[in-house]
């Protein structure tokens, strides 16, 4: 097992958005996380990255076992140095140009020499299509060319897990089928991915697992095909049907 | 206008602007220099959310800004000797104007900074980055850029306010223009050629401010700055080339 993810909880002004969520992740899964909104799909995945204080929970990361209410800064650099994380604003720095965006995470946090972070960054970003743009500035592209900068920027720094937190949902509808392939490929060579999408059929076809939020809980976990063709919880079929007859409307 | 005061003008005219290139704009840009680095400590101090420090320079910007400068110049001048704290005119005046335009200085500086999306800490974080590379690649140089023109703002007024400093008896550009007044009895004329002298100053000042805004640029982005003459006779727009 790469990732365990043991009873993940959160409140927020006394609000509880995460009731005890598990999670186990192997090498090369994809996992889509859905769920009506609301449901706490953005603040588990967040969790994981300790951009937000889980109350409670556990992590275990390569057999490193970390908590994540008290994890201290090492423990915390050290997982941030196997992940990457995809925003749904991208959050590109605006004030470097595409190169300078995936390179800055290789020589600032990583030190690695100038020239080859460079040659490491174009890498990142043919795959992605984008290293035709090297010298332009975030604000010059558009968001689905700026939402494949970013997943440069993460695959650049040689992740073993991509956390994805609605990619394509701060995009217009014509740019998301681009991003959605990057990803598909992505998936197809083996990468550890997490995503939260409401891009059910990208969930259904590329994902292998699914986690079924709702309410801060796990209502269901399971393999991609069994969650859509035959629900276990009301919830879930109820989900699944709604989304299915809204495609055909 | 008669020859009598022509000449007294002409006479006036290299002393004013020895004693503004000598007195007015040094006490201008070390006031400055003083200002900006208290103000960019403050706003840190603030943005960091450091608790008791916190505090503390909400008071100061709270005491300061909510104080008239003469006053301050006097208190510190006049008033601080009867505690026996006597300070020279001149490092008073350095010392009363930074810490005044500090306290604006500060507020400007720290919009600036919570200007930068969080996300973008959030992204600097996530690529393994610590708080002190994020706050220089990311937050401080994108900060700075939004920030120029109010320090500018403020370095104008400044160049200004320094004709305060006449009150305690700092012989600056001002006081000259008093003096040779007390000998000639020439006020109208007088005070127009300084005022003319200030004018000019600040027109460089403005010039250079435009330059500045061209130099930093825009990340990528290609609507240009108002020209020159149109920022000085245009209306205003606070942050202009944000």
């Amino acid at each position: 097992m790469m990732l365990e993810i043991k009873n993940v909880h959160k409140t927020f002004d006394g609000k509880e958005i995460l009731k005890g969520i598990d999670l186990n992740v192997e090498k090369g899964d994809v996992v889509a996380i859905l769920g009506p909104s609301g449901s706490g799909k953005t603040t588990f995945l967040r969790c994981l990255n300790f951009l937000e204080r889980a109350d409670q929970g556990t992590i275990n990361f390569d057999g490193e076992q970390v908590d994540l209410k008290t994890a201290r800064k090492r423990q915390i650099a050290d997982i941030r140095q196997k992940t990457a994380f995809v925003f749904q604003n991208y959050n590109l720095f605006q004030n470097k140009t595409v190169l300078q965006n995936v390179t800055l995470g290789l020589t600032a946090a990583r030190h690695m020499n100038k020239e080859e972070a460079k040659q490491k960054a174009i890498k990142a970003l043919e795959k992605v299509g984008m290293a035709d743009r090297l010298d332009s500035y975030p604000s010059q592209l558009p968001g689905g060319q700026q939402q494949r900068v970013a997943i440069a920027r993460g695959l650049a720094t040689d992740p073993e897990i991509i956390y994805f937190d609605e990619p394509t949902s701060a995009l217009d509808p014509e740019l998301i089928g681009e991003v959605l392939s990057v990803m598909r490929q992505l998936a197809e060579e083996g990468m550890t991915m997490l995503v939260v999408t409401h891009e059910m059929e990208f969930a259904r076809s590329v994902s292998r697992k699914i986690l079924f939020l709702e309410g801060g809980k796990a209502i269901e976990t399971g393999p991609t095909q069994e969650f859509f063709q035959n629900p276990k919880t009301d919830r879930a079929r109820e989900f699944v049907n709604r989304i299915l007859s809204s495609r055909e409307e | 206008m008669d020859d009598h005061l022509w000449e007294v003008l002409l006479d006036a005219f290299p002393r004013l602007l020895g004693y503004g290139l000598r007195v007015t704009i040094p006490l201008t840009l070390l006031s400055f220099t003083l200002a900006i680095i208290i103000a960019v400590i403050v706003a840190l101090i603030q943005y960091a959310n450091i608790k008791v420090l916190r505090q503390i320079c909400r008071f100061y910007i709270w005491v300061v800004r909510g104080t008239p400068l003469l006053v301050q110049l006097y208190l510190i001048f006049y008033g601080l000797p009867n505690i026996g704290i006597v300070l020279n005119a001149f490092p008073c005046a350095v010392l009363v104007f930074g810490i005044n335009e500090a306290a604006y200085m500060a507020e400007s500086v720290r919009g600036a900074l919570e200007s930068v999306s969080k996300g973008q800490v959030e992204a600097g974080q996530c690529v393994g980055m610590n708080y002190l590379q994020i706050m220089w690649h990311i937050v401080l140089p994108q900060a700075f850029r939004v920030a120029f023109p109010a320090l500018s703002n403020s370095m104008i007024s400044m160049t200004k306010e320094t004709s305060l400093a006449a009150t305690i008896t700092v012989m600056e550009m001002f006081r000259q223009a008093q003096v040779i007044n007390g000998r000639v009895y020439e006020s109208l004329g007088l005070y127009t050629e300084v005022a003319l002298i200030y004018l000019m100053f600040c027109t460089i000042l403005t010039a250079l401010q435009h330059f500045g805004e061209r130099k930093l640029g825009a990340y990528g982005q290609t609507a240009p700055a108002p020209g020159f003459f149109g920022r000085l006779f245009g209306s205003r727009k606070a942050g202009g080339a944000v």
